[in-house]
């Protein structure tokens, strides 16, 4: 049991870079809808999408610990 | 410890609603009885809210005009004229996940958390986009599509085919079922009043945005392939 926790301890690592990625569209997004409030609406949409890909890296790395778990008790 | 294991691998679970006694049983999971329930559940508001309704909307009607109002000009600007029957789809499709999504509210097990259910909803996504690129296309410009921008992306182009409904479905399924996770932590932690709180995150919050990725990006994948 103690190899395969850490086995998927280190699957959700990919959580960090996700997180990085996410941080980093969020700040420009702030930023250029401060610069120009009237883009917002297209801002947001380019955000969500972006998040939504940005977060599938996370999302894999979870399936892949929780699978291993599963799988290999 | 072990203990707490079990009660969360318990929870994970696809469990088996009933056995059709035929061909010696098949057996139905729970998720398709969820989805059953919720089908019913919709169509039955469906009727509900359209059997009167009035030139100058009052009350409910305001709502869900207000609603499908917004949910018609959201899928036009990014499909355009062109894809227009392809909306009424959509819709039910994020009407679809978005229910079942925050249908742990009510204390049921969402069918989203089962890898077959996104499975089947990533299938239709991705052939119901390769249909719309046919009939927008024909089938040899359709063909022609992989290889382009170049010849030499072929594989990639094909790839693809593959890699759009996986990574539809494991979003979809990864993200419900890390949320149902947390809360079920959560609920055998501290049982009263917490979860309340973090469910309006959990369930409300992240089951929407995730009907919104979802179908935002199957109409994303429909308008670049009808181009």
């Amino acid at each position: 049991m103690g190899i395969v926790a850490l086995g998927a301890a280190i699957a959700v690592l990919t959580g960090a870079g996700a997180g990085i990625g996410i941080g980093l569209a969020t700040s420009k997004a702030t930023e250029s809808i401060a610069k120009q409030p009237e883009a917002k609406g297209d801002i947001n949409k380019a955000l969500l999408l972006g998040c939504a890909l940005a977060e599938a890296t996370a999302i894999y790395g979870f399936v892949i610990a929780l699978l291993i778990i599963l799988f290999m008790r | 410890m072990d203990d707490f294991a079990d009660k969360l691998l318990d929870e994970l679970d696809c469990r088996t609603a009933f056995e059709i006694p035929i061909f010696g049983g098949i057996p139905v999971p729970e998720s398709a009885v969820m989805t059953w329930g919720i089908m019913a559940a919709l169509v039955l508001l469906s009727i509900i809210f359209v059997r009167k309704l009035k030139t100058v909307p009052t009350g409910s009607q305001c709502l869900i005009e207000m609603l499908i109002g917004w949910l018609n000009n959201f899928f036009l600007d990014i499909m355009g004229p062109k894809g227009k029957k392809y909306i009424p789809f959509l819709e039910t499709l994020i009407i679809y996940i978005g229910v079942s999504n925050i249908v742990g509210l009510f204390g049921l097990r969402p069918p989203t958390k089962d890898l077959n259910v996104t499975a089947a909803l990533a299938l239709i996504s991705i052939v119901l986009i390769q249909v719309c690129a046919i009939k927008e296309k024909g089938s040899k410009g359709w063909m022609k599509g992989f290889a382009e921008p170049m010849p030499l992306l072929l594989p990639i182009n094909i790839l693809e085919l593959g890699i759009r409904p996986l990574s539809l479905c494991m979003r979809l399924f990864g993200n419900v079922l890390g949320s149902f996770v947390v809360m079920e932590l959560l609920k055998l932690v501290i049982p009263v009043g917490v979860p309340v709180i973090f469910s309006f995150y959990f369930d409300v919050f992240d089951g929407l945005i995730q009907a919104y990725v979802f179908v935002f990006l199957t109409s994303l994948f429909m308008s670049e392939a009808m181009e």
